[in-house]
């Protein structure tokens, strides 16, 4: 049932140098679009969290803490002193132990609400959209979206620009200052740091294992399967139990999908929210108007063709009408 | 509109709109200069990458239409050619159901950075040569 996850590319700055020259032909050697390459019943892997099984007992943080400890950051220091002056860094290092909100050392934390009278407790980590703004805006191609459905962030590439946090709605990423390649290029003058995120233990699935959090949730609040079936059992949740759904529509549509017997604009309103603290609020599609967009471009160099066609027959025309005229 | 001017106007879009989409008009304070925030708002500067790619394809669809390769030049035809390839592929990436390998991504991403930079320093490179040529005595010429 479970749709296995591609480990993740591993790239030094010897490969990054060496395949400079050669993204040229790696741009005629895409892999396939998803449509055309997943099975017809599949689709992409999502996870359902049914929030009314919730008990906030933290198991999924600290199993994802257990299990992640080895990819967190080791940065160097002192931090590189950054330019243009008032430039920051940011550095999490000295609270690695800080499991209240999202950090580059803690990449699933609990948010705590009481609503209505009930207590909900919603495990809050990446969304990993189906369209992420952070993997199509990237401009260094560290982020990237898989497939499965799986956004993930390649450590050993990024330069810890945060526009991946900038540009998702959530702000998830997280950066930690000191680490990764762009101390080995210009330190002080661009990047800062990597991005940190949860890629749902995309090394775990690649071999037959589920995300820590998944497993280790002594409640089972997490189901695990493809999109469309779990979209399908979140609408059946929400009609026959009277509860809400996130994830379905936010920002073009997640695959991470929440189930609530409370309103998430009541839990919007009443779970602290602010650095590494991601709101509830509904998302419009952010990637909408650039593919509309996208249209136009595709379509461009057809309409210089026409053009060019237009102008040719023109011309035709216009010395037919010329050699006519001297004939008269 | 002179057709020169086409090419001349898109280009110049897509270089500070492709520049843009790194983070560093926020970061050199440039976005804070009155005027000039749009710089940071990816997302519009994003939509501004697109608009002009879409002029520069129609020039140079009808260019290459009306004039051939020749009416390019080879240099500026395998720089075009690459960063328009690389371009299409971006763009194909950020709709909706189509995805790409990380690496493919990456690649990708780095090819038409170094494309775009090529151009950049081509077109510096000429315009310091022709403005030598057009200071050096008129026997040397």
């Amino acid at each position: 049932m479970f749709k296995h996850i591609a480990p993740n590319s591993r790239i030094t700055r010897r490969t990054l140098l060496k395949t400079l020259g050669l993204g040229g032909t790696a741009a005629l050697l895409p892999d396939r679009a998803r449509a055309a390459a997943l099975p017809a019943s599949g689709g992409e892997t999502a996870t359902l969290l049914d929030l009314s099984k919730c008990i906030g007992c933290g198991a999924c943080v600290q199993t994802c803490r257990e299990v992640n400890a080895s990819r967190y950051p080791d940065p160097v220091k002192p931090l590189p002193t950054l330019l243009p002056p008032g430039t920051r860094n940011e550095d999490f290092s000295d609270k690695r132990g800080d499991d209240t909100r999202l950090t580059p050392y803690n990449w699933l934390f609990i948010q705590s609400a009481r609503v209505d009278g009930k207590e909900v407790h919603i495990p809050r980590r990446c969304m990993h959209c189906q369209n992420p703004p952070c993997a199509n805006l990237c401009p260094w191609g560290a982020a990237s979206k898989r497939e499965s459905g799986t956004v993930s962030i390649d450590a050993e590439v990024c330069l810890g620009g945060a526009k991946c946090r900038d540009v998702c709605p959530w702000q998830i990423p997280q950066r930690q200052s000191g680490v990764g390649l762009y101390l080995h290029i210009l330190p002080t003058m661009a990047g800062n740091g990597v991005m940190f995120k949860c890629d749902r233990c995309q090394d775990r699935v690649a071999t037959g294992q589920l995300p820590a959090c998944v497993e280790a949730c002594p409640q089972s609040v997490q189901s695990v399967g493809p999109r469309n079936e779990l979209a399908a059992a979140a609408r059946r949740m929400a009609r026959e139990r009277g509860g809400y759904i996130y994830g379905l529509e936010e920002n073009g549509g997640t695959n991470t999908i929440y189930y609530s017997p409370v309103p998430f604009e009541k839990l919007e309103a009443a779970v602290a929210k602010g650095p590494g603290k991601p709101h509830l609020a509904s998302v419009a599609d952010s990637m909408a108007d650039s593919n509309t967009l996208a249209w136009a471009v595709l379509l461009a160099p057809l309409a210089g063709a026409a053009s060019a066609l237009l102008k040719g027959t023109k011309r035709i025309l216009a010395s037919r009408e010329a050699k006519g005229g001297s004939h008269e | 509109m002179n057709s020169a001017w086409i090419y001349r106007i898109a280009m110049a879009v897509l270089a500070v709109s492709g520049v843009a989409q790194m983070p560093v008009f926020k970061r050199y304070g440039i976005a804070s200069i009155p005027g000039f925030g749009w710089t940071a708002d990816y997302f519009f500067t994003h939509r501004l990458h697109y608009a002009a790619a879409a002029l520069l394809l129609f020039w140079l669809a009808r260019r290459l239409m009306t004039g051939g390769p020749a009416a390019l030049g080879r240099a500026r035809l395998w720089l075009l050619g690459v960063l328009v390839l690389t371009g299409a592929v971006r763009v194909l990436k950020n709709l909706p159901d189509v995805d790409f390998s990380p690496l493919t991504v990456m690649l990708v991403d780095w090819t038409h950075l170094a494309a775009a930079m090529a151009i950049g320093l081509a077109a510096l490179l000429m315009l310091a040569r022709r403005r030598a040529d057009a200071r050096a005595p008129i026997n040397r010429r």
